[in-house]
Protein backbone atom coordinates (compact mmCIF):
# COMPACT_ATOMS: atom_id res chain seq x y z
CA UNK A 1 0.00 0.00 0.00
CA UNK A 2 2.82 2.36 0.77
CA UNK A 3 3.30 4.26 -2.45
CA UNK A 4 5.94 6.48 -0.90
CA UNK A 5 9.26 5.41 0.42
CA UNK A 6 10.13 6.43 3.91
CA UNK A 7 12.60 9.27 4.19
CA UNK A 8 16.02 8.46 5.49
CA UNK A 9 17.27 10.34 8.46
CA UNK A 10 20.75 11.75 8.70
CA UNK A 11 22.90 8.97 10.09
CA UNK A 12 24.35 10.58 13.17
CA UNK A 13 24.54 9.94 16.85
CA UNK A 14 21.75 11.60 18.88
CA UNK A 15 24.38 13.74 20.61
CA UNK A 16 25.05 15.52 17.30
CA UNK A 17 21.40 16.64 17.22
CA UNK A 18 21.15 17.85 20.82
CA UNK A 19 20.84 21.54 19.97
CA UNK A 20 18.16 21.07 17.33
CA UNK A 21 16.25 18.57 19.50
CA UNK A 22 16.34 21.09 22.34
CA UNK A 23 14.80 23.69 20.04
CA UNK A 24 12.17 21.23 18.77
CA UNK A 25 11.14 20.27 22.31
CA UNK A 26 11.09 23.90 23.44
CA UNK A 27 8.95 24.60 20.37
CA UNK A 28 6.50 21.99 21.61
CA UNK A 29 5.91 23.96 24.81
CA UNK A 30 5.54 27.17 22.80
CA UNK A 31 2.93 25.46 20.63
CA UNK A 32 1.07 24.55 23.83
CA UNK A 33 0.84 28.26 24.58
CA UNK A 34 -0.60 28.92 21.16
CA UNK A 35 -3.11 26.09 21.55
CA UNK A 36 -4.09 27.02 25.10
CA UNK A 37 -3.46 30.76 25.49
CA UNK A 38 -5.77 31.18 28.48
CA UNK A 39 -3.76 29.06 30.92
CA UNK A 40 -0.46 30.73 30.00
CA UNK A 41 -2.09 34.14 30.22
CA UNK A 42 -3.41 33.44 33.72
CA UNK A 43 0.08 32.37 34.78
CA UNK A 44 1.52 35.61 33.42
CA UNK A 45 -1.17 37.83 34.96
CA UNK A 46 -0.95 36.30 38.42
CA UNK A 47 2.21 38.18 39.51
CA UNK A 48 0.76 41.38 38.03
CA UNK A 49 -2.26 40.90 40.28
CA UNK A 50 0.09 40.32 43.21
CA UNK A 51 1.87 43.62 42.61
CA UNK A 52 -1.43 45.47 42.51
CA UNK A 53 -2.71 43.68 45.62
CA UNK A 54 0.42 44.12 47.70
CA UNK A 55 1.13 47.58 46.37
CA UNK A 56 -2.30 49.09 46.93
CA UNK A 57 -3.69 46.96 49.79
CA UNK A 58 -0.61 46.61 52.02
CA UNK A 59 1.53 49.39 50.60
CA UNK A 60 -0.12 52.07 52.72
CA UNK A 61 0.73 50.18 55.91
CA UNK A 62 4.37 49.65 54.98
CA UNK A 63 6.67 52.33 56.36
CA UNK A 64 9.85 52.30 54.37
CA UNK A 65 12.81 54.42 55.38
CA UNK A 66 13.71 56.62 52.43
CA UNK A 67 11.59 55.38 49.58
CA UNK A 68 8.32 54.38 48.11
CA UNK A 69 6.97 50.85 48.85
CA UNK A 70 6.39 50.22 45.12
CA UNK A 71 10.10 50.81 44.55
CA UNK A 72 10.80 48.13 47.14
CA UNK A 73 7.98 45.78 46.18
CA UNK A 74 8.43 45.53 42.41
CA UNK A 75 11.99 44.07 42.48
CA UNK A 76 10.84 41.61 45.17
CA UNK A 77 7.91 40.64 43.02
CA UNK A 78 10.19 40.18 40.00
CA UNK A 79 12.24 37.70 42.04
CA UNK A 80 9.02 36.02 43.23
CA UNK A 81 7.88 35.65 39.61
CA UNK A 82 11.00 33.55 38.94
CA UNK A 83 9.95 31.23 41.76
CA UNK A 84 6.33 31.00 40.56
CA UNK A 85 7.66 29.57 37.28
CA UNK A 86 8.75 26.49 39.21
CA UNK A 87 5.25 25.24 39.95
CA UNK A 88 3.99 25.39 36.38
CA UNK A 89 7.11 23.56 35.23
CA UNK A 90 6.63 20.80 37.82
CA UNK A 91 2.98 20.47 36.85
CA UNK A 92 3.78 20.19 33.14
CA UNK A 93 6.51 17.57 33.75
CA UNK A 94 4.16 15.42 35.85
CA UNK A 95 1.39 15.92 33.32
CA UNK A 96 3.63 14.56 30.53
CA UNK A 97 4.48 11.54 32.65
CA UNK A 98 0.86 10.85 33.55
CA UNK A 99 -0.26 11.14 29.93
CA UNK A 100 2.47 8.86 28.57
CA UNK A 101 4.18 11.61 26.60
CA UNK A 102 7.39 11.21 28.62
CA UNK A 103 7.45 7.53 27.73
CA UNK A 104 6.90 8.34 24.05
CA UNK A 105 9.71 10.90 24.10
CA UNK A 106 11.95 8.32 25.77
CA UNK A 107 11.38 6.02 22.78
CA UNK A 108 13.07 8.58 20.50
CA UNK A 109 16.77 8.70 19.60
CA UNK A 110 17.43 11.93 21.54
CA UNK A 111 19.66 12.79 24.48
CA UNK A 112 18.67 13.41 28.08
CA UNK A 113 20.28 16.83 27.72
CA UNK A 114 17.90 17.76 24.89
CA UNK A 115 14.86 16.71 26.92
CA UNK A 116 15.86 18.72 30.00
CA UNK A 117 17.27 21.70 28.11
CA UNK A 118 14.21 21.89 25.85
CA UNK A 119 11.96 22.36 28.83
CA UNK A 120 14.30 24.88 30.45
CA UNK A 121 14.62 26.88 27.24
CA UNK A 122 10.85 27.14 26.91
CA UNK A 123 10.55 28.11 30.55
CA UNK A 124 13.16 30.85 30.12
CA UNK A 125 11.14 32.29 27.24
CA UNK A 126 8.11 32.21 29.51
CA UNK A 127 10.19 34.07 32.11
CA UNK A 128 11.24 36.72 29.59
CA UNK A 129 7.62 37.40 28.64
CA UNK A 130 6.61 37.39 32.30
CA UNK A 131 9.39 39.80 33.24
CA UNK A 132 8.50 42.15 30.39
CA UNK A 133 4.90 42.23 31.57
CA UNK A 134 5.97 42.83 35.17
CA UNK A 135 8.38 45.58 34.23
CA UNK A 136 5.63 47.38 32.31
CA UNK A 137 3.26 46.93 35.25
CA UNK A 138 5.92 48.22 37.61
CA UNK A 139 6.52 51.31 35.49
CA UNK A 140 2.75 51.96 35.42
CA UNK A 141 2.44 51.81 39.21
CA UNK A 142 5.34 54.13 39.84
CA UNK A 143 8.40 51.91 40.06
CA UNK A 144 11.47 52.75 38.05
CA UNK A 145 15.10 51.71 37.78
CA UNK A 146 17.44 54.60 38.55
CA UNK A 147 20.92 53.48 37.56
CA UNK A 148 20.81 53.30 33.79
CA UNK A 149 20.62 50.64 31.10
CA UNK A 150 23.58 48.39 31.90
CA UNK A 151 22.78 47.76 35.60
CA UNK A 152 19.12 47.26 34.66
CA UNK A 153 20.03 44.62 32.08
CA UNK A 154 22.40 43.03 34.61
CA UNK A 155 19.49 42.80 37.04
CA UNK A 156 17.31 41.11 34.40
CA UNK A 157 20.22 38.74 33.73
CA UNK A 158 20.41 37.81 37.42
CA UNK A 159 16.67 37.14 37.48
CA UNK A 160 16.89 34.81 34.47
CA UNK A 161 19.95 33.12 35.96
CA UNK A 162 17.88 32.33 39.05
CA UNK A 163 14.99 31.10 36.91
CA UNK A 164 17.31 28.81 34.92
CA UNK A 165 18.46 27.25 38.20
CA UNK A 166 14.83 26.74 39.24
CA UNK A 167 14.09 24.91 35.96
CA UNK A 168 16.49 22.10 36.93
CA UNK A 169 14.88 21.94 40.38
CA UNK A 170 11.48 21.81 38.66
CA UNK A 171 12.46 19.06 36.22
CA UNK A 172 13.90 17.01 39.08
CA UNK A 173 10.84 17.44 41.30
CA UNK A 174 8.48 16.76 38.40
CA UNK A 175 10.24 13.50 37.51
CA UNK A 176 10.46 12.55 41.18
CA UNK A 177 6.82 13.28 42.06
CA UNK A 178 5.42 11.72 38.84
CA UNK A 179 1.73 12.57 39.34
CA UNK A 180 0.07 15.96 38.85
CA UNK A 181 -1.71 15.41 42.19
CA UNK A 182 1.55 15.33 44.12
CA UNK A 183 2.79 18.37 42.21
CA UNK A 184 0.26 20.34 44.26
CA UNK A 185 2.69 19.95 47.17
CA UNK A 186 5.17 22.09 45.24
CA UNK A 187 2.51 24.70 44.58
CA UNK A 188 1.94 24.97 48.32
CA UNK A 189 5.64 24.93 49.28
CA UNK A 190 6.45 27.74 46.87
CA UNK A 191 4.64 30.17 49.16
CA UNK A 192 6.65 29.76 52.37
CA UNK A 193 9.87 29.73 50.34
CA UNK A 194 8.78 32.94 48.65
CA UNK A 195 7.63 34.71 51.79
CA UNK A 196 10.62 33.61 53.86
CA UNK A 197 12.69 36.10 51.94
CA UNK A 198 13.20 39.81 51.57
CA UNK A 199 10.76 39.89 48.63
CA UNK A 200 7.99 41.73 50.51
CA UNK A 201 9.29 42.76 53.91
CA UNK A 202 12.59 43.28 55.64
CA UNK A 203 13.93 40.12 57.31
CA UNK A 204 14.84 42.38 60.26
CA UNK A 205 11.17 42.49 61.21
CA UNK A 206 11.09 38.68 61.57
CA UNK A 207 12.05 36.58 64.63
CA UNK A 208 15.80 35.95 64.66
CA UNK A 209 15.72 32.39 63.27
CA UNK A 210 13.35 33.35 60.45
CA UNK A 211 15.50 36.40 59.81
CA UNK A 212 18.50 34.09 59.30
CA UNK A 213 16.61 31.88 56.85
CA UNK A 214 15.18 34.84 54.97
CA UNK A 215 18.54 36.59 54.79
CA UNK A 216 20.23 33.53 53.26
CA UNK A 217 17.31 32.55 51.00
CA UNK A 218 18.51 32.48 47.35
CA UNK A 219 15.45 34.53 46.49
CA UNK A 220 16.56 37.25 48.96
CA UNK A 221 20.03 37.33 47.40
CA UNK A 222 18.57 38.02 43.96
CA UNK A 223 15.96 40.46 45.32
CA UNK A 224 18.61 42.42 47.23
CA UNK A 225 21.05 42.35 44.30
CA UNK A 226 18.53 43.66 41.79
CA UNK A 227 17.32 46.37 44.18
CA UNK A 228 20.91 47.48 44.29
CA UNK A 229 21.26 47.32 40.48
CA UNK A 230 17.96 49.14 39.91
CA UNK A 231 18.93 51.74 42.50
CA UNK A 232 15.77 50.91 44.47
CA UNK A 233 15.67 51.10 48.27
CA UNK A 234 16.38 47.95 50.24
CA UNK A 235 16.68 46.96 53.85
CA UNK A 236 20.32 46.15 53.99
CA UNK A 237 20.96 45.39 57.63
CA UNK A 238 24.67 45.65 56.94
CA UNK A 239 25.29 41.90 57.23
CA UNK A 240 27.57 39.90 54.94
CA UNK A 241 24.70 38.53 52.86
CA UNK A 242 23.37 42.01 52.27
CA UNK A 243 26.77 43.45 51.37
CA UNK A 244 27.57 40.62 48.94
CA UNK A 245 24.12 40.21 47.42
CA UNK A 246 25.39 40.21 43.82
CA UNK A 247 27.98 37.54 44.57
CA UNK A 248 25.29 35.44 46.25
CA UNK A 249 22.83 36.08 43.41
CA UNK A 250 25.44 34.59 41.07
CA UNK A 251 26.55 31.79 43.40
CA UNK A 252 23.21 30.47 44.66
CA UNK A 253 21.78 29.65 41.21
CA UNK A 254 25.15 28.16 40.21
CA UNK A 255 24.99 25.88 43.24
CA UNK A 256 21.36 24.92 42.55
CA UNK A 257 22.31 24.08 38.96
CA UNK A 258 25.33 22.01 39.96
CA UNK A 259 23.17 20.00 42.37
CA UNK A 260 19.86 19.70 40.55
CA UNK A 261 20.88 19.37 36.89
CA UNK A 262 22.67 16.04 37.52
CA UNK A 263 19.85 14.96 39.84
CA UNK A 264 17.27 15.67 37.13
CA UNK A 265 19.32 13.80 34.52
CA UNK A 266 19.72 10.85 36.86
CA UNK A 267 16.01 10.83 37.65
CA UNK A 268 15.16 10.85 33.93
CA UNK A 269 17.50 7.96 33.18
CA UNK A 270 16.14 6.09 36.20
CA UNK A 271 12.80 5.82 34.40
CA UNK A 272 14.42 2.81 32.67
CA UNK A 273 14.92 0.93 35.96
CA UNK B 1 30.32 11.74 13.26
CA UNK B 2 29.24 9.06 10.80
CA UNK B 3 27.07 6.43 12.34
CA UNK B 4 26.79 3.70 9.72
CA UNK B 5 23.73 2.84 7.72
CA UNK B 6 20.76 3.10 10.03
CA UNK B 7 18.52 1.21 7.70
CA UNK B 8 20.78 -1.59 6.60
CA UNK B 9 18.85 -4.85 6.46
CA UNK B 10 19.34 -6.46 9.83
CA UNK B 11 21.73 -9.34 9.59
CA UNK B 12 21.11 -12.66 11.26
CA UNK B 13 18.13 -14.96 11.34
CA UNK B 14 16.05 -13.01 13.81
CA UNK B 15 14.43 -9.59 13.71
CA UNK B 16 13.79 -9.84 17.44
CA UNK B 17 15.87 -12.01 19.70
CA UNK B 18 15.57 -12.00 23.46
CA UNK B 19 17.52 -14.63 25.34
CA UNK B 20 17.12 -15.45 29.01
CA UNK B 21 15.96 -11.97 29.99
CA UNK B 22 15.49 -11.30 33.70
CA UNK B 23 13.69 -8.35 35.22
CA UNK B 24 12.48 -7.75 38.73
CA UNK B 25 10.80 -4.79 40.36
CA UNK B 26 11.76 -4.99 44.00
CA UNK B 27 10.59 -8.41 45.13
CA UNK B 28 8.27 -8.98 42.19
CA UNK B 29 9.74 -11.00 39.34
CA UNK B 30 8.39 -9.58 36.07
CA UNK B 31 10.46 -11.59 33.59
CA UNK B 32 12.12 -14.86 34.54
CA UNK B 33 14.19 -16.35 31.75
CA UNK B 34 12.17 -14.77 28.96
CA UNK B 35 13.37 -16.10 25.61
CA UNK B 36 11.72 -15.20 22.32
CA UNK B 37 12.86 -15.20 18.70
CA UNK B 38 10.92 -13.65 15.85
CA UNK B 39 11.77 -14.15 12.18
CA UNK B 40 12.10 -11.12 9.90
CA UNK B 41 8.84 -10.33 8.15
CA UNK B 42 6.66 -12.32 10.50
CA UNK B 43 4.04 -11.20 13.00
CA UNK B 44 4.41 -12.68 16.45
CA UNK B 45 1.48 -12.52 18.84
CA UNK B 46 2.53 -12.39 22.48
CA UNK B 47 -0.38 -13.59 24.57
CA UNK B 48 -0.71 -13.99 28.28
CA UNK B 49 -2.84 -13.15 31.28
CA UNK B 50 -2.60 -9.77 33.00
CA UNK B 51 0.61 -9.48 34.95
CA UNK B 52 2.36 -12.20 32.94
CA UNK B 53 5.03 -9.78 31.76
CA UNK B 54 3.84 -8.75 28.27
CA UNK B 55 4.28 -5.02 28.72
CA UNK B 56 7.54 -5.45 30.64
CA UNK B 57 8.86 -7.53 27.74
CA UNK B 58 7.82 -4.91 25.19
CA UNK B 59 9.32 -2.09 27.24
CA UNK B 60 12.63 -3.95 27.49
CA UNK B 61 12.66 -4.79 23.77
CA UNK B 62 11.99 -1.12 22.92
CA UNK B 63 14.77 0.30 25.18
CA UNK B 64 12.35 1.86 27.66
CA UNK B 65 13.34 -0.49 30.45
CA UNK B 66 16.76 -1.94 31.29
CA UNK B 67 16.78 -5.69 31.87
CA UNK B 68 18.63 -7.06 34.90
CA UNK B 69 20.20 -9.77 32.74
CA UNK B 70 19.89 -11.36 29.33
CA UNK B 71 20.62 -10.62 25.70
CA UNK B 72 18.28 -8.44 23.62
CA UNK B 73 18.74 -7.82 19.90
CA UNK B 74 16.19 -6.00 17.77
CA UNK B 75 16.61 -5.20 14.07
CA UNK B 76 20.27 -6.08 14.22
CA UNK B 77 21.12 -3.88 17.20
CA UNK B 78 22.08 -4.81 20.68
CA UNK B 79 19.37 -2.92 22.53
CA UNK B 80 21.33 -2.67 25.78
CA UNK B 81 24.60 -1.60 24.18
CA UNK B 82 23.20 0.83 21.62
CA UNK B 83 19.68 1.94 22.56
CA UNK B 84 19.94 5.05 20.37
CA UNK B 85 20.42 3.06 17.16
CA UNK B 86 17.65 0.67 18.20
CA UNK B 87 15.29 3.63 18.63
CA UNK B 88 15.79 4.61 14.99
CA UNK B 89 14.87 1.09 13.92
CA UNK B 90 11.89 0.43 16.19
CA UNK B 91 8.33 1.66 15.99
CA UNK B 92 6.19 1.47 19.11
CA UNK B 93 2.49 1.75 19.65
CA UNK B 94 2.25 1.24 23.36
CA UNK B 95 -0.22 1.22 26.17
CA UNK B 96 2.10 3.39 28.21
CA UNK B 97 3.04 5.83 25.44
CA UNK B 98 1.00 8.66 24.06
CA UNK B 99 1.24 11.52 21.64
CA UNK B 100 0.85 15.11 22.78
CA UNK B 101 -2.86 15.78 23.28
CA UNK B 102 -2.58 19.54 23.14
CA UNK B 103 -0.87 19.52 19.76
CA UNK B 104 -2.76 18.77 16.55
CA UNK B 105 -2.23 15.51 14.71
CA UNK B 106 -0.09 17.28 12.13
CA UNK B 107 2.00 19.12 14.74
CA UNK B 108 2.66 15.79 16.48
CA UNK B 109 3.84 14.07 13.31
CA UNK B 110 6.05 16.99 12.25
CA UNK B 111 7.56 17.20 15.74
CA UNK B 112 8.30 13.48 15.89
CA UNK B 113 9.74 13.63 12.36
CA UNK B 114 12.14 16.34 13.51
CA UNK B 115 13.02 14.36 16.63
CA UNK B 116 13.87 11.43 14.32
CA UNK B 117 16.21 14.00 12.75
CA UNK B 118 14.52 14.51 9.41
CA UNK B 119 15.07 17.93 7.87
CA UNK B 120 12.09 20.18 8.65
CA UNK B 121 10.73 20.16 5.09
CA UNK B 122 10.98 16.37 4.87
CA UNK B 123 9.28 16.01 8.27
CA UNK B 124 6.39 18.17 7.06
CA UNK B 125 6.03 16.25 3.80
CA UNK B 126 6.14 12.94 5.64
CA UNK B 127 3.45 14.15 8.04
CA UNK B 128 1.16 14.95 5.08
CA UNK B 129 1.73 11.53 3.52
CA UNK B 130 0.98 9.73 6.76
CA UNK B 131 -2.11 11.81 7.56
CA UNK B 132 -3.44 10.94 4.09
CA UNK B 133 -2.59 7.30 4.37
CA UNK B 134 -4.23 6.92 7.77
CA UNK B 135 -7.38 8.83 6.90
CA UNK B 136 -6.52 11.77 9.17
CA UNK B 137 -6.02 14.50 6.57
CA UNK B 138 -9.15 16.35 7.64
CA UNK B 139 -8.54 15.94 11.36
CA UNK B 140 -4.89 16.91 10.97
CA UNK B 141 -5.34 20.45 12.25
CA UNK B 142 -7.43 19.54 15.28
CA UNK B 143 -5.87 18.94 18.72
CA UNK B 144 -5.46 15.24 19.50
CA UNK B 145 -7.47 15.73 22.71
CA UNK B 146 -10.60 15.80 20.52
CA UNK B 147 -9.78 12.60 18.60
CA UNK B 148 -11.76 9.40 19.02
CA UNK B 149 -9.96 6.33 20.33
CA UNK B 150 -9.66 4.93 16.82
CA UNK B 151 -8.22 8.16 15.42
CA UNK B 152 -5.67 8.32 18.22
CA UNK B 153 -4.54 4.79 17.54
CA UNK B 154 -4.24 5.53 13.82
CA UNK B 155 -2.16 8.61 14.60
CA UNK B 156 -0.04 6.48 16.94
CA UNK B 157 0.55 4.04 14.10
CA UNK B 158 1.38 6.90 11.75
CA UNK B 159 3.89 8.32 14.24
CA UNK B 160 5.73 5.05 14.58
CA UNK B 161 5.97 4.69 10.79
CA UNK B 162 7.68 8.04 10.23
CA UNK B 163 10.96 6.29 9.42
CA UNK B 164 9.31 3.02 8.29
CA UNK B 165 11.27 1.04 10.86
CA UNK B 166 11.90 -2.63 10.12
CA UNK B 167 10.43 -3.77 13.45
CA UNK B 168 7.17 -2.67 15.06
CA UNK B 169 5.94 -3.28 18.57
CA UNK B 170 2.19 -3.10 18.99
CA UNK B 171 1.32 -3.31 22.67
CA UNK B 172 -2.42 -3.96 22.86
CA UNK B 173 -3.08 -1.77 19.81
CA UNK B 174 -6.86 -2.14 19.93
CA UNK B 175 -7.53 -2.16 23.67
CA UNK B 176 -10.40 0.19 24.44
CA UNK B 177 -11.52 0.53 20.84
CA UNK B 178 -15.03 -0.18 19.63
CA UNK B 179 -15.42 -3.12 17.23
CA UNK B 180 -15.48 -0.93 14.14
CA UNK B 181 -12.35 1.01 15.07
CA UNK B 182 -10.72 -2.29 15.95
CA UNK B 183 -11.39 -3.66 12.48
CA UNK B 184 -9.96 -0.46 10.95
CA UNK B 185 -6.77 -0.76 12.98
CA UNK B 186 -6.50 -4.46 12.08
CA UNK B 187 -6.76 -3.57 8.39
CA UNK B 188 -4.00 -0.96 8.78
CA UNK B 189 -1.74 -3.36 10.63
CA UNK B 190 -2.34 -5.98 7.92
CA UNK B 191 -1.24 -3.58 5.19
CA UNK B 192 1.81 -2.47 7.17
CA UNK B 193 3.07 -5.98 7.81
CA UNK B 194 2.32 -6.96 4.20
CA UNK B 195 5.30 -4.77 3.22
CA UNK B 196 7.67 -7.03 5.13
CA UNK B 197 7.75 -5.25 8.47
CA UNK B 198 8.30 -7.51 11.43
CA UNK B 199 5.81 -7.02 14.24
CA UNK B 200 5.44 -8.12 17.81
CA UNK B 201 1.84 -7.82 18.89
CA UNK B 202 0.60 -8.15 22.44
CA UNK B 203 -3.09 -8.47 22.92
CA UNK B 204 -5.79 -9.72 25.19
CA UNK B 205 -8.11 -10.34 22.27
CA UNK B 206 -7.32 -13.76 21.02
CA UNK B 207 -9.30 -13.22 17.86
CA UNK B 208 -6.87 -10.39 17.14
CA UNK B 209 -3.89 -12.71 17.48
CA UNK B 210 -5.64 -15.36 15.40
CA UNK B 211 -6.18 -12.83 12.62
CA UNK B 212 -2.92 -10.94 12.58
CA UNK B 213 -0.22 -13.22 13.91
CA UNK B 214 1.44 -16.05 12.08
CA UNK B 215 3.30 -17.12 15.17
CA UNK B 216 2.00 -17.15 18.74
CA UNK B 217 4.02 -17.10 21.94
CA UNK B 218 2.25 -17.63 25.23
CA UNK B 219 3.77 -15.93 28.24
CA UNK B 220 3.00 -16.75 31.83
CA UNK B 221 4.80 -15.75 35.01
CA UNK B 222 7.48 -13.95 33.05
CA UNK B 223 8.50 -16.66 30.62
CA UNK B 224 7.31 -18.18 27.35
CA UNK B 225 5.36 -21.36 28.09
CA UNK B 226 4.30 -22.34 24.57
CA UNK B 227 5.04 -21.26 21.01
CA UNK B 228 3.93 -22.10 17.51
CA UNK B 229 1.49 -21.24 14.76
CA UNK B 230 -2.13 -20.85 15.87
CA UNK B 231 -2.89 -24.23 14.28
CA UNK B 232 -0.01 -25.95 16.03
CA UNK B 233 -1.12 -24.61 19.36
CA UNK B 234 -4.68 -25.69 18.76
CA UNK B 235 -3.47 -29.15 17.80
CA UNK B 236 -1.50 -29.33 21.04
CA UNK B 237 -4.54 -28.87 23.18
CA UNK B 238 -6.56 -31.27 21.09
CA UNK B 239 -10.24 -31.32 20.24
CA UNK B 240 -12.69 -30.64 22.98
CA UNK B 241 -13.81 -33.88 24.53
CA UNK B 242 -17.10 -32.65 25.96
CA UNK B 243 -18.90 -31.75 22.78
CA UNK B 244 -20.36 -34.54 20.71
CA UNK B 245 -19.40 -32.84 17.48
CA UNK B 246 -15.64 -32.74 17.34
CA UNK B 247 -14.29 -29.24 16.72
CA UNK B 248 -10.96 -27.58 16.97
CA UNK B 249 -10.40 -25.66 20.20
CA UNK B 250 -10.47 -21.90 19.91
CA UNK B 251 -7.40 -19.87 20.79
CA UNK B 252 -9.23 -18.88 23.96
CA UNK B 253 -9.15 -22.47 25.05
CA UNK B 254 -5.51 -22.79 24.10
CA UNK B 255 -4.80 -19.68 26.13
CA UNK B 256 -6.62 -20.91 29.19
CA UNK B 257 -5.04 -24.33 29.14
CA UNK B 258 -1.48 -23.36 28.45
CA UNK B 259 -1.36 -20.44 30.85
CA UNK B 260 -2.67 -22.53 33.69
CA UNK B 261 -6.00 -20.78 33.86
CA UNK B 262 -8.05 -23.92 33.22
CA UNK B 263 -9.93 -25.84 35.86
CA UNK B 264 -8.27 -29.09 34.80
CA UNK B 265 -4.71 -27.88 34.76
CA UNK B 266 -2.00 -30.36 35.44
CA UNK B 267 0.71 -30.22 38.03
CA UNK B 268 3.55 -29.51 35.60
CA UNK B 269 1.95 -26.34 34.31
CA UNK B 270 3.32 -23.08 35.68
CA UNK B 271 1.77 -21.46 38.69
CA UNK B 272 0.18 -18.03 38.81
CA UNK B 273 2.44 -15.02 38.55
CA UNK B 274 3.01 -13.09 41.74
CA UNK B 275 1.63 -9.83 40.38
Amino acid sequence: MSATTAPTTSPRRPRAHTLRDTATLAGRVLTHWRQRPISILLGLLFPVLMVLMFGYLFGGAMALPGGDYMDFLVPGMLAMTMLFGLESLVVSVTHDTAKGVTERIRSLPITTTAVLAGRSAADLLDAVVGLALMVVTGLLVGWSPHRGVAPTLAAIGLLLWLRLAFTWVGSYLGLLLKTPESAVAVQILVWPVGFLSSAFVSPDTMPAWLDAIATWNPLSATATAIRDLFGNPGWNAGDWAGDHAIVLALAWPALLTVVFLPLAARQYRALAN
Amino acid sequence: MPYGDLFATPTGDWAIEAVDVQKRFGDAVALDGFTLRVRPGSVCGLLGPNGAGKTTAVRILTTLLRPDAGRVHVAGCDVRADPALARYRIGLVGQSTSLDEILTGRQNLVMFGKLYHLPAAVARRRAEELLDRFGLAEAGDRPVAGYSGGMRRRLDLAACLILSPPVLFLDEPTTGLDPRARIEVWALITTIVATGTTALLTTQYLEEADRLADHIALIDAGRIVAEGTPDELKARVGPDRVETVVRKPTLDEVFLRLTGRHATRTADEPTEPAA
